[in-house]
C-alpha cells in the first residue's frame, strides 16, 4: 500500500504568530478544506479529520520549524505531488504561515509529539549586554542544577531544568538587548526559553523567541530534522549536536 | 506611517487573546485611502469574539469595498486590559485591518444590536481620540454613525452619535458615501453643519443634531425637525430583494476562536409570525426569502471559499423558509461526504422541525433548543406566540426518540399579564419534558434558560412597564422553588438589574445620555458581561442625573404619551400596534400574514412593498402558529382578529 500520510513543514511569522496553538489547529483544518486537500476523518459519530500536530508553539512566539501529519483519503491521496501541495497550502494560508515542505512518510513512522526530542531557540532577551548574559549564561551551565519554579495544577513544582538545556551561547548585542541561540530538551516535557532566562542569575527578560529547529536524536551523537529544508540549515549552526 | 502595528505589538504577550487584535481573516481586505475615497470604520462595540461574526457588519464591509471611492475596515472595542495598556501608552483605537488609527477615518460607524453596549460605544469614541459628545466634535474629526436594532430609539445616543441609519443598510452605506463623497470632493461646504444638513436629507438617515425634543412638564411633548428640509419623519430603508444582495460573498474566517463560527447564510429577512414581544420581528418586515437557487449558490461557494465545515440557514425563523426540506437535502448532498454539518439557529417549536434537524445534524447530536416563551397557552396567547402544548411535547419526543439527549428551552418573565400560575407553567411544561425523555433516554436533562422581558420600540409591548427587579427576582425564586425537586431541570437565569439597565436604554429619551455617560465615566464599560455589571453604577447615574427609573421603565405608557421614537419609522401603524396592544390584553391571538390576508400593519403598503415568499402555504406540521392541529385537522382554540378593526378606536 502506498503512504497516505504526509508531513508538512511550515512556518509562523509576524502577526499570525499570536495564534495559539488551538488557533493553529482550526486554521490548518481549513486551509486544507481550501485547497481542496482530501484529508481522512476519524471514522465514529463524531468525525474529525485526521491531522497531528507536534510540541505546541507558545502564542507570540515565531518560528520555522512548525509540523503536522495529515492523513490522507486514501482515493484522492493517488497522484498527490509533495511540491504542488505545498504551493496550494501556501496559497490558503494566513500571512505570516507558509508551507515550507512536504514529504510522504514511511508507515510506522513515530508520531513528531513522540519523537521529537529538542528544539533550537533563537531568544531574544532584555536585561544585559552580551557580556554579562555571557558570563551569567557559563556560569549557569557550569551548576550542576537549574533549578526553575512553574505552577502546576496550582500548586509551585521546582523542576531542574540543567540537564534539558543542551547547548547554549550568547551571539551578540541586538538594538533592544541580547540574542541567545539555545537547544533545549523536550524529554520529559519542553523547556520553554523563558525558563532558561529565568534561571540565570540575575534573571534576563523574554522579549521574543523563535524556534529555529526541532530535532529528532537517533542516537547519542546523531540527530535530524523531522523535514530538513536545505536554504534554513545554516541558522542552528555552530551547535553541537 | 499610518499603522499603529509597531506600537501595539510590544503589548500584545501582556494580555488575554492577543489574536482577536491582529486581524489577518480569509477573507480580510485592505483597501486604499485617499482624498476621493470615503473611509469607513464599521466598528462593533463589543469584543472581537462577539463582534466579528456580526452578518450585518460584514455585508456592509463588502458592498462599501466593492466600490471604488470608499474603503471600509473594521474595529472591535479591546478588552480591559488591553483598553488599559492602550491608554496608558496614548495608543488610540485602530482598525484590524491595516491597524489605522481610528480618527483617520471619515466615518466611525457602529453596529447597535444591544443597549448594554452603549456605554461601550462612548469609551470606543473616546479611544479614538474623537471628542465623546457631537457638539463638541470640530471639521476634521470623524462623522459618528451607527446602525442595528437599536437605532429603533436612538435618542439615549442622540448627543453622542452624528447620525444613525433606520433599517436595512445595504443601499443607504452607498447613499451616504455619495453624499460625503461630493462633499469631501468640492471643498467640504458649509463644514461639519454642512455635511450633517446633507446627511439628514438621505432616505433613512437620522441626523438627531437637527432635531429638537420639547418638554411639557417634564414630559417629551415632541422632537421637532430644525429645518424645513430636514424630514420630520425619517423612514427606515427596506431591500426590497434580498436576491439582489447576495452578502457576504467572502465570509471572514477568523484565526481565533469566536462565537457563531461557521458559515452564515441568510436565507429571509422579516418575520410575520407576530410575537409581541419581539421587536426583531416588528422592525424588519415584510418577509424577504432569497430565492432557493441562490441560498444554494451561496452555500456551495461559501464553502468553497471559507473552508468552514458547518454551515447556517439563518433568519428569524428558517423552519419558516418555503422548500427548506429540499433546500436542507441539497445543501446535506452537495458538500459530500457527510462532513459537513447544517444547523439551524432559530428552530421552530414543532415534530417537522425536529424532523429536519435530525435530517441534517447527524453527527454530534447533542442538545436542541425550543424557545416556548411562555409558560401556559393563556400566556403564550397574549405574546402571541401561538404553539400549543402539545407542539412542545412532540418536538421534544421527537428530538429524544431520535438520539438527542438534552434540550434547552428559553421562556421571558415578566410579560404583560403574567400570573404566578403562567410563571410556574414554565416549570410544570419543563418537568412534562424530562417526564417525555424518561421513555427513550436514561437520564434526560432539560435546561430551562429564563429571562427578563425588556419591553421595546415598535413593538405592541412598548406602552407596557416592565416588571420590577424585585418581582422578576420574585418570579425566578417560583421557579427555583418548585424546580428545586425536579430531577433532570436545571434552571438558568439572566441577572433582572440589568434588564432594568436594558429596559432604561431601550425605552428612554436624550435625558438619558448623561445616565450612559455617566455610567461610562464611572468605569462602566462591557455592560453585557455580567462579571462587568453592577447595578448601583446604574442606579448612581440615574440619581446623580435626576432620572427616576421606576417612571422611566416600570410605568405602564399611555396612547395619549409621546414616545420617544414618534418622530421615527419602522413602517408599522402605530394605531396597529395599539389595536395589537389591546388584543394582546384580551388574549386574542394574530395569524401570519404571508399566507393570510393582509392586516395592514404597515410594513409594506407603507413602501410600496410585499412579502416576497416562494410558497402561498406554510409549511407542513404542528400548529404553525395559529394553536391549529394541522396534523389532525382539529378546531382552531384560538380567537383570532377580525381584519376590520385595525384603526379601530381601541
Amino acid at each position: 500500500m502506498s503512504a497516505t500520510r504526509v508531513r508538512i513543514r511550515f512556518s509562523k511569522h509576524g502577526k499570525v504568530r499570536f495564534t495559539s496553538h488551538r488557533d493553529v489547529a482550526r486554521i490548518w483544518e481549513r486551509a486544507l478544506r481550501r485547497a481542496r486537500v482530501g484529508v481522512a476523518y476519524s471514522a465514529g459519530f463524531s468525525p474529525r479529520p485526521k491531522i497531528a500536530f507536534g510540541l505546541a508553539l507558545s502564542t507570540g512566539f515565531s518560528s520555522d520549524a512548525e509540523y503536522l501529519d495529515v492523513d490522507l483519503d486514501p482515493d484522492r491521496a493517488a497522484g498527490i505531488d509533495t511540491e504542488t501541495l505545498v504551493a496550494a497550502l501556501t496559497a490558503s494560508l494566513p500571512a505570516g504561515m507558509t508551507a515550507m515542505a512536504a514529504a510522504w512518510l514511511a508507515p510506522g513512522e513515530p508520531s513528531l509529539q513522540h519523537a521529537v526530542t529538542s528544539c533550537t531557540w533563537r531568544i531574544d532577551a532584555a536585561g544585559a549586554d552580551a557580556l554579562e548574559a555571557s558570563d551569567s549564561l557559563e556560569r549557569a551551565l557550569a551548576r550542576g542544577e537549574l533549578l526553575v519554579q512553574r505552577e502546576r495544577k496550582g500548586r509551585l513544582d521546582t523542576d531542574d531544568i540543567r540537564p534539558a538545556v543542551l547547548a547554549a551561547e550568547v551571539q551578540g548585542n541586538i538594538t533592544d538587548g541580547v540574542r541567545l541561540i539555545a537547544e533545549l530538551g523536550t524529554k520529559p516535557r519542553a523547556v520553554r526559553p523563558p525558563e532558561l532566562l529565568a534561571s540565570l542569575d540575575p534573571p534576563l527578560g523574554l522579549l521574543r523567541a523563535h524556534r529555529l529547529h526541532q530535532w529528532i536524536a537517533t542516537d547519542g551523537l546523531q540527530r535530524r530534522e523531522p523535514l530538513a529544508v536545505a536554504e534554513l540549515s545554516v541558522a542552528g549552526a555552530g551547535l553541537a549536536p | 506611517m499610518t499603522s499603529l502595528w509597531h506600537l501595539l505589538e510590544p503589548l500584545l504577550p501582556q494580555v488575554s487573546k492577543p489574536a482577536r487584535y491582529i486581524g489577518g481573516e480569509h477573507g480580510m481586505q485592505t483597501p486604499e485611502h485617499g482624498p476621493g475615497i470615503v473611509s469607513w470604520l464599521l466598528t462593533y462595540p463589543d469584543t472581537y469574539e462577539i463582534g466579528l461574526p456580526n452578518q450585518g457588519l460584514q455585508i456592509l464591509y463588502e458592498i462599501l469595498n466593492e466600490r471604488p471611492d470608499a474603503a471600509a475596515e473594521r474595529a472591535y472595542a479591546p478588552w480591559v486590559d488591553l483598553e488599559a495598556q492602550m491608554r496608558a501608552e496614548g495608543l488610540p483605537l485602530f482598525s484590524l485591518d491595516t491597524h489605522r488609527p481610528a480618527a483617520l477615518f471619515d466615518v466611525i460607524a457602529f453596529n447597535l444590536s444591544a443597549e448594554l453596549t452603549y456605554t461601550n460605544v462612548l469609551n470606543c469614541i473616546d479611544l479614538a481620540g474623537v471628542p465623546v459628545h457631537s457638539e463638541s466634535r470640530h471639521d476634521a474629526d470623524p462623522l459618528i454613525g451607527a446602525g442595528g436594532h437599536c437605532t429603533y430609539n436612538p435618542e439615549p445616543l442622540a448627543d453622542f452619535v452624528d447620525f444613525v441609519v433606520l433599517g436595512d443598510g445595504e443601499e443607504a452605506v452607498g447613499d451616504i458615501t455619495d453624499v460625503l463623497h461630493d462633499w469631501k470632493t468640492s471643498g467640504r461646504p458649509g463644514g461639519r453643519r454642512g455635511i450633517l444638513r446633507a446627511l439628514a436629507r438621505v432616505p433613512g438617515v437620522y441626523v438627531p443634531s437637527q432635531y429638537r425634543p420639547v418638554y411639557d412638564r417634564g414630559n417629551l411633548a415632541a422632537v421637532e425637525p430644525l429645518h424645513p428640509d430636514v424630514p420630520a419623519v425619517v423612514e427606515k430603508r427596506t431591500v426590497a430583494d434580498l436576491a439582489a444582495w447576495p452578502y457576504p460573498k467572502s465570509q471572514l474566517v477568523p484565526l481565533t476562536e469566536v462565537v457563531h463560527d461557521r458559515l452564515n447564510v441568510e436565507v429571509f429577512r422579516g418575520c410575520t409570525r407576530g410575537c409581541r414581544f419581539c421587536q426583531a420581528g416588528m422592525i424588519t418586515r415584510p418577509v424577504r426569502e432569497r430565492p432557493a437557487e441562490q441560498v444554494r449558490t451561496m452555500v456551495s461557494e461559501g464553502l468553497r471559499r471559507t473552508g468552514y465545515d458547518e454551515v447556517a440557514l439563518t433568519s428569524l425563523s428558517t423552519a419558516d423558509f418555503s422548500g427548506i426540506e429540499q433546500v436542507v437535502a441539497s445543501t446535506v448532498d452537495e458538500s459530500g461526504c457527510g462532513q459537513v454539518s447544517v444547523s439551524l439557529p432559530s428552530l421552530r417549536v414543532d415534530a417537522f422541525t425536529v424532523g429536519i434537524a435530525a435530517q441534517i445534524q447527524r453527527a454530534r447530536r447533542t442538545g436542541l433548543t425550543f424557545a416556548p416563551e411562555a409558560g401556559t397557552w393563556r400566556m403564550r396567547q397574549v405574546i402571541n406566540k401561538l404553539i400549543t402544548a402539545d407542539d412542545l411535547y412532540s418536538a421534544v419526543e421527537s428530538a429524544y426518540s431520535q438520539g438527542w439527549r438534552r434540550m434547552k428551552l428559553y421562556f421571558l418573565t415578566g410579560l404583560p399579564t403574567e400570573t404566578d400560575d403562567d410563571t410556574l407553567g414554565i416549570a410544570e411544561l419543563a418537568r412534562n419534558c424530562v417526564a417525555l425523555g424518561r421513555s427513550h433516554v436514561r437520564s434526560p436533562s432539560v435546561t430551562v434558560s429564563v429571562g427578563g422581558f425588556v419591553p421595546k420600540p415598535f413593538t405592541p409591548f412598548q406602552w407596557f412597564g416592565q416588571n420590577t427587579t424585585a418581582e422578576l427576582r420574585r418570579k425566578i425564586g417560583l421557579l427555583r422553588g418548585d424546580l428545586r425537586r425536579s430531577r433532570g431541570v436545571q434552571l438558568k437565569w439572566h441577572d433582572p438589574a440589568a434588564s432594568m439597565a436594558e429596559g432604561l436604554a431601550s425605552r428612554g429619551d436624550r435625558r438619558l445620555g448623561p445616565v450612559i455617560e455617566h455610567v461610562w465615566r464611572h468605569g462602566g464599560t462591557f455592560q453585557e458581561w455580567s462579571e462587568h455589571f453592577d447595578e448601583r453604577r446604574w442606579r448612581t447615574a440615574a440619581d446623580a442625573c435626576d432620572i427616576d427609573i421606576d417612571a422611566s421603565v416600570y410605568r405602564h405608557r399611555t396612547i395619549e404619551e409621546v414616545l420617544p421614537w414618534d418622530h421615527l419609522s419602522a413602517g408599522l401603524h402605530k394605531d396597529f400596534l395599539w389595536q395589537d396592544w389591546r388584543d394582546a390584553l384580551d388574549e386574542v391571538g394574530l395569524e401570519d400574514c404571508r399566507w393570510t390576508p393582509c392586516y395592514d400593519c404597515g410594513a409594506c403598503t407603507g413602501y410600496g412593498i410585499e412579502h416576497v415568499v416562494a410558497s402561498a402555504v406554510p409549511p407542513a406540521g404542528g400548529s404553525q402558529g395559529t394553536g391549529m392541529d394541522t396534523s389532525r385537522g382539529g378546531a382552531v382554540p384560538v380567537r383570532l382578529t377580525e381584519r376590520g378593526l385595525v384603526g379601530a378606536a381601541p
